[in-house]
């Protein structure tokens, strides 16, 4: 009998893989949302500690708003090949052109729209549970809410009427119809991930990492210039050194000033940054107190 | 390993009006966990609910049904970090819902802090919160006597708290608590000692849950491997590969150690412990593995793996337990509900009724009902033979939930007594 010390990201890890071995066995035909961000890919190393030496018992899913960076499609398809894991790939412009959704402004963010295409894919597929790489240190509503969460036939989280959560023992239950998001990595905060990318020598897309970029700035934010986001007369462009905290939209999506330029440098900047990382990058989360929990109570993750 | 920082789960139990959420505030500011997005957030709704300062208990506010109302509705989780260790808060409710919310909350937690204000002393909610804690077998509790600002930081005042307190835990077998004056206003004793208690001579709350030995929180004696996946790749490479995956939920395990398959009783020798970083010569709770046998026997999701020399769980189809009603609805002895213990479940009966627990006074009472928030005695009788231990010794082969089949809700909580 020894007392063996257990680091809180073997901690984190265990847990990690517990709860997706119980997704695998207790439901029916699940998925895993993977975007090509720095969560998901921690999910996806998770996921071969979890199953390896075989092959994962579900497919990949990605919700595509087509306003992804360039280099995070890129990344996203070069893992799913190298692991040899099926990717499903689920794109908006379907939904708008089967007119399910409809959009004035098509070059406007697109994060509201991510649960129409996902739920018409979870229908598509029959998935009754989708695993998702979000963190309960991420905004206020992620706090409240249970690794398992039941939806019901629309989607719809309802925050006053979650299943109560005890010890490890998930309740995996669903009607036919109704499905469950499963978030492996609720308990791991934005340090927790870098540290893991670090020890696990994870490849992810290279705007994490400090670059020169051209930015405008915007009611104190630094905005990427991409095909979607072009100056305005009287703005000016400027070639910055940034990095990206979280990369989702482009249209909404701000990197921070940094020179970081490797996992170290950015722990060390992420110990000492006094501004949150949806604080700082997510302009759509803003627009008032309760959008998040808003948006998930439509049936976004 | 000595440096390794360490994950410390925590929850916190007292009313809003022992200052709850403001300690919270309080670890979160001063152990700098707060950024001035959030800080200006609060600060623009502190102003605009007319307040002088910043309110540090709106950190803790979440979904907006909450902030209309000025309430909390449920368990909310926060995150902060030390250079020493990095903590999980399960910050709950203090009003009716109470025993639902802190009986989840406290099922993963290593250490509660009790609040008790210090103008008012030990209430009928500390006890309620002390015994609910010792039920859900929390290993660590701390007693926080805040507002300690309020009587002159008086050691006296404090001194006999303390005494009251300790006597009515010792008649629930607890005799590890730890008590500490603070006021979270102020931020005495929470973070930095502060110069108004240079009476008590303990350490601050924080060095305190930074410092307080966890390595035992888990059964470290008793082999308990329940299989949660069989792992088949059925490829070239692993043609004749059967992996048994798993947690450790307590106790190791080394190559060649002999083990015993519950419920069937046959047994056979670990023959690798394999991960993704390479095969081990050892593992130990709480490590997620794979593993495999010297022998090929029939083996599925549910059964349970222990080592064949000492200690063994029971094995039964029924048992007496401690169970929490979490549900609306209220239990219904002619219906048949779902148990799920460890990775098996399986069809269940309450058979009998023994006698309710008043969480206020602790007297048992004979009952044949069972409603939201009861605690009870009860004996189950399960379809399939459960791999049991006793919930004091084992905190995951001796708990389970109970799930109402119509609804697919979690209706119980059950601990094996």
């Amino acid at each position: 009998m020894t007392v063996h010390t257990f680091t809180h990201l073997d901690a984190l890890e265990s847990e990690s893989i517990h709860i997706m071995r119980e997704v695998a066995a207790e439901c029916k035909n699940p998925a895993l949302l993977f975007s090509g961000g720095k969560d998901s890919i921690v999910m996806l190393r998770l996921a071969e500690k979890a199953f390896r030496p075989a092959k994962f018992p579900f497919p990949l899913v990605h919700i595509d708003t087509e306003h992804n960076f360039p280099e995070v499609i890129a990344c996203r398809d070069k893992l799913a090949a190298d692991l040899g894991e099926r990717l499903i790939v689920r794109s908006l412009e379907d939904s708008i052109k089967r007119g399910s959704i409809v959009i004035k402004d098509l070059d406007k963010p697109r994060n509201p729209y991510q649960s129409v295409t996902l739920l018409e894919t979870i229908a598509e597929f029959g998935f009754d549970a989708c695993m998702g790489g979000a963190r309960r240190d991420e905004e206020k509503a992620r706090a409240k809410e249970r690794i398992f969460s039941f939806r019901d036939e629309f989607g719809q989280w309802d925050p006053k009427n979650q299943r109560p959560e005890l010890w490890d023992t998930y309740n995996t239950r669903v009607h036919n119809g109704e499905n469950i998001r499963v978030f492996p990595i609720s308990n791991w905060t934005e340090m927790d991930i870098w540290e893991y990318i670090g020890r696990e020598k994870l490849h992810i897309p290279e705007i994490y990492y400090a670059h020169e970029r051209e930015v405008i700035r915007r009611g104190g934010s630094v905005i990427p210039v991409s095909r979607l986001v072009q100056p305005k007369p009287g703005e000016t462009v400027e070639v910055v050194s940034v990095r990206f905290r979280t990369v989702g939209d482009m249209t909404c999506t701000a990197p921070v000033e940094s020179v970081a330029r490797n996992v170290r440098e950015i722990i060390e900047e992420t110990a000492t940054t006094r501004i949150t990382e949806r604080g700082a990058t997510r302009m759509d989360d803003q627009t008032s107190e309760a959008s998040m929990e808003l948006r998930k109570k439509e049936g976004y993750f | 390993m000595s440096n390794a920082i360490q994950l410390l789960r925590f929850i916190t139990a007292g009313s809003v009006d022992d200052g709850k959420s403001t300690l919270i505030g309080r670890l979160l500011h001063d152990s700098k966990s707060i950024f001035e997005d959030q800080l200006s957030a609060i600060s623009k709704t502190s102003e605009k609910r007319g307040m002088v300062a910043v309110d540090l208990s709106l950190l803790t506010d979440g979904l907006q049904a909450e902030r209309e109302q000025g309430i909390t509705i449920d368990v909310a989780y926060r995150y902060f970090a030390t250079p020493k260790r990095k903590f999980i808060i399960g910050d709950t409710p203090g009003h009716e819902q109470y025993t639902r919310n802190m009986v989840t909350a406290a099922s993963t937690a290593n250490l509660v802090v009790i609040l008790v204000d210090a103008r008012k002393g030990v209430l009928t909610q500390t006890r309620r919160h002390t015994y609910l804690a010792s039920l859900v077998g929390v290993p660590h509790i701390v007693l926080a006597v805040n507002k300690m600002d309020m009587v002159e930081y008086s050691e006296d005042t404090f001194n006999a708290i303390v005494a009251e307190y300790r006597a009515f835990a010792a008649q629930l077998g607890i005799h590890d608590v730890t008590c500490i004056p603070i006021s979270a206003l102020n931020g005495d004793m929470v973070v930095e000692h502060g110069d108004n208690l240079s009476w008590y001579k303990g350490a601050p709350l924080l060095e305190f849950l930074e410092n307080v030995v966890i390595d035992y929180d888990v059964n470290i004696a008793d082999f308990r491997y329940p299989v949660q996946w069989v792992c088949r790749p059925q490829t070239n490479e692993y043609h004749d590969f059967r992996g048994y995956m798993g947690r450790i939920e307590s106790g190791e395990i080394a190559v060649g150690d002999e083990i015993t398959v519950l419920p069937s009783g046959r047994t056979s020798k670990v023959k690798e412990i394999v991960t993704y970083d390479g095969n081990l010569q050892r593992a130990y709770a709480p490590q997620s593995v794979t593993l495999t046998l010297e022998d090929e026997i029939d083996i599925s999701r549910g059964d349970m793996f222990v080592k064949s020399s000492a200690n063994p769980p029971i094995v039964e189809k029924e048992f007496e337990a401690m169970l929490c009603w979490l549900a609306e609805a209220p239990l219904d002895r002619n219906r048949k509900y779902i148990v799920k213990h460890t990775t098996r479940t399986a069809k269940c009966l309450f058979s009998r009724l023994g006698y309710r627990v008043d969480v206020n006074t602790l007297a048992h009472h004979e009952t044949d009902k069972l409603g939201m928030n009861d605690i009870a005695r009860v004996a189950i009788k399960v379809q399939q033979p459960l791999a049991l231990d006793h919930y004091c010794k084992n905190r995951s082969t001796g708990s389970f939930i109970v799930i109402d089949e119509a609804t697919n809700n979690t209706v119980a909580a059950g601990m094996i007594a």
